[in-house]
């Protein structure tokens, strides 16, 4: 569960302070699908890299999993990022001298250490999962915008994160190809039951979260449940 | 570790011009620093050994105060039978002296009968003095053996006063009371001119310069000592030191002990070609520092966004300094191998082509560069040593990049 309660961001603007989110308070529950929406500028990314710990708020607390990250430093806040949660980009940012294969496995070794047995078991998994095992001895630039997408997703949920953080998921996709990848995260979310928190633009993703936040000038101004099965 | 490494060879096989350009600078710098110390290194084992093996020993013993008057070559500072008999003690007790040679140093008018010249003479015990130079047969001109009644004549005065091989001669001297004697001499064989003290001396037996400067008993100027290796010459000259504590009538030291490199102005130009190494040692460090900067300063800025994805997934900081590390490692160790190889395979070429050059007088002297094994594994550590410390910085700078700013870059 993400807890958060009267945050603040402050940016310093020259000799001026900027303040983008002002007295923010949220939770959000275990397995929820729920997107950040409104207008650019509004402070969506900005709640959602704080959500996301990679960046603090200025004042108030984040509470997930109980974990308060605000009290954490930069080495603290990165493993905890290791451990408990996965991003998910809109320009897929897969590393280019690794292959589909490698990418996906990247955080296992460098963040979770694990056996090699336990790392082939749980990439062929996802590749599978994600239907790109195929295609694994490729490297990104051998692959479409959409399967570089899928490798993104296994790669973010490879880690068994309890938190998948998406900005602009879809944004880089055809309309054909953001179904899929909407429909493949709800898949996931439903078996796994992780939580996936985006924040975007995107209609498609839109109509299939379960809970829609929406944003403006830094103030929840509107908070609503929808497509409750 | 496994994994860092691939990850860093594939990112410098990314950019492979780049990488390749750079390691080739560092070869480039590698190769002519080893290259460098191999030539110069052979010209200064010759230069050494002709002096230590044909001319001045490595060390060399007289009475105080003959060095400061050897221009005059003085007859009254030789050193006497018992000053012989008590440094002998030393001489035949040392772990690192092979051999030691007496020599009586005098000047003397040679004549051919026609006209008359001025020479500096070493008189030697032949045996003792070829043992103790291994060389300076090497100098030698159809000689043979220099029996008593012979003389070595250096070759520019047998030039220039139209003598040769078992031509008589006659030596002239005056002996250390001022009386003037002479001596009938058959030239034994030239020797040939080398550079510093003593470069230029001919040579009789010690006998005839006794007879010719009517010495009784034993009297010698100097001793000269070869060592087993120049490199004990520390050890040895420490070994030697207590002949210094004995004392003469005035109560001052009655010996003085001087290595060759204390005698001959040479030791300045080996002295000179070290600092010279060192600079070029000091331009290759600047090169690969300067190189590696540059590649890894341009390698974070162009993957600040790379840099920030993985920092997002949670590599922490220490792993991202590793990544960039390990890159300019690679780059030293190749740069350093490539250069290693090349200096080695260079130097064989220039030892089966054989390079002559000419130092002074001598000409026709045979270039034969030696590369140790230790200065491959010395240069090739420093390039990778300085490879690490030119990669800190940017490896720094990549991990304290804010991952939010970094994802946001293009």
């Amino acid at each position: 569960m993400i807890d958060v309660k009267n945050i603040k961001k402050v940016y310093k603007v020259g000799e001026l302070d900027l303040t983008v989110i002002d007295d923010l308070s949220i939770i959000i529950n275990k397995g929820e699908f729920v997107s950040f929406v409104g207008p650019s500028g509004s402070g969506k990314s900005t709640v959602l890299n704080m959500l996301g710990c990679l960046d603090t708020p200025t004042s108030g607390t984040i509470n997930i999993n109980s974990q308060d990250t605000t009290k954490l430093d930069k080495t603290k806040l990165a493993n905890f990022r290791g451990e408990h949660i996965g991003f998910i980009f809109q320009s897929f940012n897969l590393i280019p001298v690794l292959t589909v294969y490698e990418n996906i496995e990247y955080p296992l070794i460098m963040i979770q250490n694990l056996p090699e047995d336990e790392r082939k078991q749980r990439v062929e998994n996802l590749l599978k999962e994600v239907g790109m095992f195929e295609q694994k001895d490729k490297t990104p630039d051998k692959i479409s915008g959409g399967q570089m997408q899928r490798v993104a997703i296994a790669r973010a949920l490879v880690t068994n994160p309890k938190i998948v953080f998406a900005d602009e998921p879809t944004a880089n996709l055809d309309s054909k190809t953001a179904h899929m990848i909407i429909e493949l995260m709800k898949k996931i979310q439903k078996e796994h039951n992780t939580t996936f928190i985006f924040a975007t633009h995107d209609e498609k993703i839109v109509a299939n979260v379960d809970r829609l936040i929406t944003l403006v000038d830094g103030d929840i101004i509107e908070d609503k449940r929808v497509n409750d099965e | 570790m496994n994994n860092i490494l691939k990850i860093s060879y594939r990112n410098l096989k990314r950019n492979h011009r780049r990488t390749l350009l750079t390691a080739s600078l560092i070869t480039l710098g590698v190769v002519f620093v080893l290259v460098y110390t191999a030539l110069s290194g052979s010209f200064k084992n010759y230069m050494v050994g002709q002096i230590t093996d044909s001319s001045m020993g490595h060390i060399q013993i007289h009475k105080k105060g003959f060095i400061a008057s050897v221009e005059n070559l003085p007859l009254d500072k030789n050193l006497n039978a018992k000053s012989i008999e008590y440094l002998e003690q030393f001489l035949n007790d040392s772990k690192y002296i092979e051999s030691y040679s007496y020599r009586i140093k005098f000047g003397a008018a040679f004549s051919n009968f026609v006209s008359t010249t001025n020479i500096r003479l070493n008189a030697i015990d032949p045996t003792k003095e070829f043992a103790t130079l291994p060389a300076l047969k090497d100098r030698l001109v159809e000689f043979q053996d220099l029996k008593k009644g012979q003389i070595i004549v250096p070759e520019l005065i047998a030039k220039g006063m139209n003598v040769k091989k078992d031509d008589p001669i006659v030596l002239v001297a005056n002996n250390k009371k001022g009386s003037v004697n002479g001596i009938n001499l058959k030239v034994a064989g030239l020797v040939e001119r080398i550079s510093g003290p003593g470069g230029r001396d001919g040579y009789i037996h010690l006998d005839d310069a006794k007879k010719v400067l009517r010495i009784k008993g034993v009297e010698v100027s100097e001793i000269v000592i070869r060592l087993k290796d120049n490199k004990m010459l520390k050890e040895a000259m420490v070994e030697l030191n207590p002949i210094l504590n004995k004392l003469n009538k005035k109560d001052k030291p009655a010996y003085e002990i001087h290595t060759w490199q204390n005698l001959s102005p040479f030791y300045n130009i080996i002295k000179m070609l070290d600092i010279m190494n060192l600079a070029i040692q000091i331009v290759l460090i600047s090169i690969v520092l300067i190189s590696i900067l540059n590649v890894m300063i341009m390698s974070v800025y162009e993957r600040i966004k790379e840099i920030g994805t993985i920092a997002a997934m949670g590599t922490p900081p220490k792993t991202i300094v590793k990544l960039f590390l390990t890159e300019g490692l690679l780059l030293g160790i190749l740069g350093a191998i490539l250069g290693g190889v090349i200096s080695l395979a260079i130097v064989e070429i220039l030892n089966m082509i054989q390079i002559t050059y000419s130092f002074g007088k001598q000409s026709n002297l045979i270039l034969e560069p030696v590369l140790a094994f230790k200065d491959v594994i010395v240069v090739g550590a420093i390039v990778i040593f300085i490879s690490l410390i030119a990669s800190i910085s940017p490896a720094i700078k990549a991990s304290r990049l804010d991952p939010v700013e970094a994802l946001r870059s293009n």
